[in-house]
């Protein structure tokens, strides 16, 4: 395409809007990229690491791969999946779990939300719940143990309030139920024993060699995946027992 | 028009007018009839009237609406009521069971991620090919819930203006083309899909779907710059959505055809439209042919198609008519 014969420079007002719409343009455009540019801050500040849904790639992959569409928050059975907000900033869209307020128990048995994950972003390697590790429980607050005390639980868990959902099999194999509609009364507290999907991943170790002692301490081994069950059950405020994200075995 | 032309001009150049020789034997005998034919008083009153009366018709506006917002809506309910029909958002769905992707989400994700991933190349050849089908940008303006609200913001925008409340000031279209690839390149070198953090689509569709987050302030503050400062700004100068499906729409077979033959050119249709640089050739005399596809930037959003008071504007199916 050869150019039209050269037409005169536009006049002066016509050149002096060009030079604000060009100005305007890279001041506007430029707000949006480093609006989207600050989504960095908040990772850059995030001193603990999210609670990530079963079989989340390491946290660069998963923020990398995730496309933000909410497919493994549909399939969850108890609402365990929810979005980061804004301010986790380019995180926003992401999913994570808050143990305490509603842990993953693997109601839906087949891991769904990693088979609904488009991306892979919550990686399909994995097919059984005892394969995935999120991260490791972790015996927080000794002193609060009622187990460690030797006490019995009586009532709710959580108290009647508490919202959160679970599976109990002996109740209903398919439909998890409330917490608060699950009394409990025990002679002992073995909340996250009794509770924890995981056969072997957490267990009630005696105290002493003396058997008329009753103190037992929970006790984490290696099968643990981190899905924070036992952190939602545990009755006493705060959890004494808590799920730390991402953290494997073994590692200090 | 070439389609050269016409991702040349969705990228930012100006449109003009052709030379001589671009003009095909038909349009320029209808050009030379217009302008051998002088208006009277009685027709040019005719013309006004008719303007008048375009002005009320909203029929296409009311479907795309209407289509946008059960879309929308068939998302919102799929999870709410558990009926599995399209499960995910717009970034990533299963529409019964069958994946579909984003152009840009799966773009940004394969970019920041740096892998192949097959779901999503599934994902994306159903998508592909669903808006090449119906034209690229029919995206924008049938199904993003963001150009809805934008819709609304605009209208308020040119109440105030008429008013000289506020001014519309206009950006470079070029500002979308370097958005875009900053973006690429960010998503690219951080591994971060940072566009997904202020997506208006994205945001809102989630919103939507999985209820309301403080992300929606973002939302909000564009559409307070648009109300107030420059109209349409994101999806017009901005949205880099917008330039992934105009590509895929520059060949589609659904289009918005151009006939200058009965046409006024009062220039209604291009005060309407998002992007008036595609509707360039209903100019008198601008016309290289006697039917034009309009250019790949076009949302098919058939705001023009009911203003226009002759029926020159009209939406077609390429060949179909031949077909029949």
């Amino acid at each position: 395409m050869s150019s039209p014969a050269k037409r005169p420079p536009p006049p002066p007002h016509i050149q002096q809007e060009y030079r604000r719409r060009f100005l305007r343009s890279v001041l506007l455009g430029g707000l949006a990229v480093g609006g989207a540019l600050s989504g960095w801050l908040p990772l850059a500040r995030a001193h603990e690491a999210r609670l990530r849904p079963p079989g989340a790639l390491d946290e660069a992959d998963f923020l990398a791969s995730c496309i933000k569409c909410g497919q493994c928050v549909q399939v969850c059975p108890v609402k365990a999946i929810v979005l980061g907000d804004i301010t986790e900033g380019f995180g926003v869209g992401v999913p994570h779990i808050d143990g305490r307020a509603q842990a993953c128990d693997f109601s839906c048995d087949a891991v769904q939300c990693i088979l609904a994950c488009p991306t892979g972003a919550l990686t399909h390697t994995l097919s059984k719940k005892e394969e995935v590790r999120m991260g490791l429980a972790r015996l927080d607050k000794p002193d609060a143990c009622l187990a460690r005390q030797g006490a019995g639980f009586k009532g709710q868990a959580r108290g009647g309030t508490f919202p959160g959902i679970h599976r109990y099999e002996k109740v209903d194999r398919w439909k998890p139920i409330p917490i608060a509609d699950h009394p409990y009364d025990l002679e002992l507290c073995d909340l996250c024993v009794r509770e924890c999907p995981i056969e072997g991943a957490i267990r009630l170790v005696p105290m002493s060699d003396d058997s008329a002692d009753r103190r037992r301490t929970p006790d984490v081994t290696e099968k643990c995946v981190g899905c924070g069950m036992c952190e939602m059950i545990c009755p006493t405020e705060p959890a004494a027992i808590v799920v730390d994200a991402r953290k494997k075995w073994g590692a200090a | 028009m070439s389609l050269i032309q016409s991702l040349a001009i969705m990228l930012g150049r100006e449109p003009s007018k052709p030379r001589p020789e671009e003009y095909s034997d038909a349009a320029r005998a209808i050009h030379e009839a217009k302008r051998a034919h002088k208006v009277n008083k009685e027709e040019l009153a005719a013309i006004a009237a008719e303007q008048h009366e375009a002005h009320k018709n909203h029929t296409w506006r009311n479907r795309r609406w209407l289509t946008l917002v059960v879309i929308n809506l068939l998302f919102v309910l799929s999870y709410r009521f558990d009926v599995q029909l399209i499960e995910g958002a717009l970034t990533a769905s299963r529409v019964i069971g069958f994946h579909f992707a984003d152009l840009n989400s799966a773009l940004q994700v394969t970019l920041a991620f740096k892998t192949i991933l097959i779901n999503l190349i599934i994902g994306t050849s159903t998508v592909l090919f669903l808006w090449w089908l119906l034209g690229g940008r029919t995206f924008c303006s049938w199904v993003c819930p963001y150009h809805l609200l934008a819709e609304w913001a605009e209208a308020l925008h040119l109440k105030l203006a008429a008013r000289k409340l506020v001014k519309d000031h206009v950006l470079h279209r070029r500002t979308r083309v370097v958005m875009y690839l900053i973006f690429a390149a960010l998503a690219f070198g951080s591994g971060y899909t940072v566009f997904e953090t202020i997506s208006p689509t994205g945001i809102l569709s989630r919103a939507l779907i999985y209820g309301p987050s403080l992300a929606l302030g973002i939302v909000a503050l564009l559409l307070a710059i648009e109300v107030v400062y420059s109209r349409r700004m994101w999806c017009r100068y901005m949205c880099p959505i917008g330039i992934t499906y105009a590509v895929v729409g520059a060949v589609s077979p659904v289009r918005v055809v151009y006939r200058p033959e009965a046409c006024h050119h009062e220039g209604a249709c291009r005060k309407v439209c998002l992007v008036p640089h595609v509707l360039d050739m209903t100019k008198k005399g601008f016309a290289p042919d006697d039917r034009n596809g309009i250019g790949a930037d076009c949302t098919r959003c058939g705001l023009c198609v009911d203003v226009c008071p002759t029926g020159s504007l009209k939406y077609e199916v390429k060949g179909l008519d031949k077909l029949l």
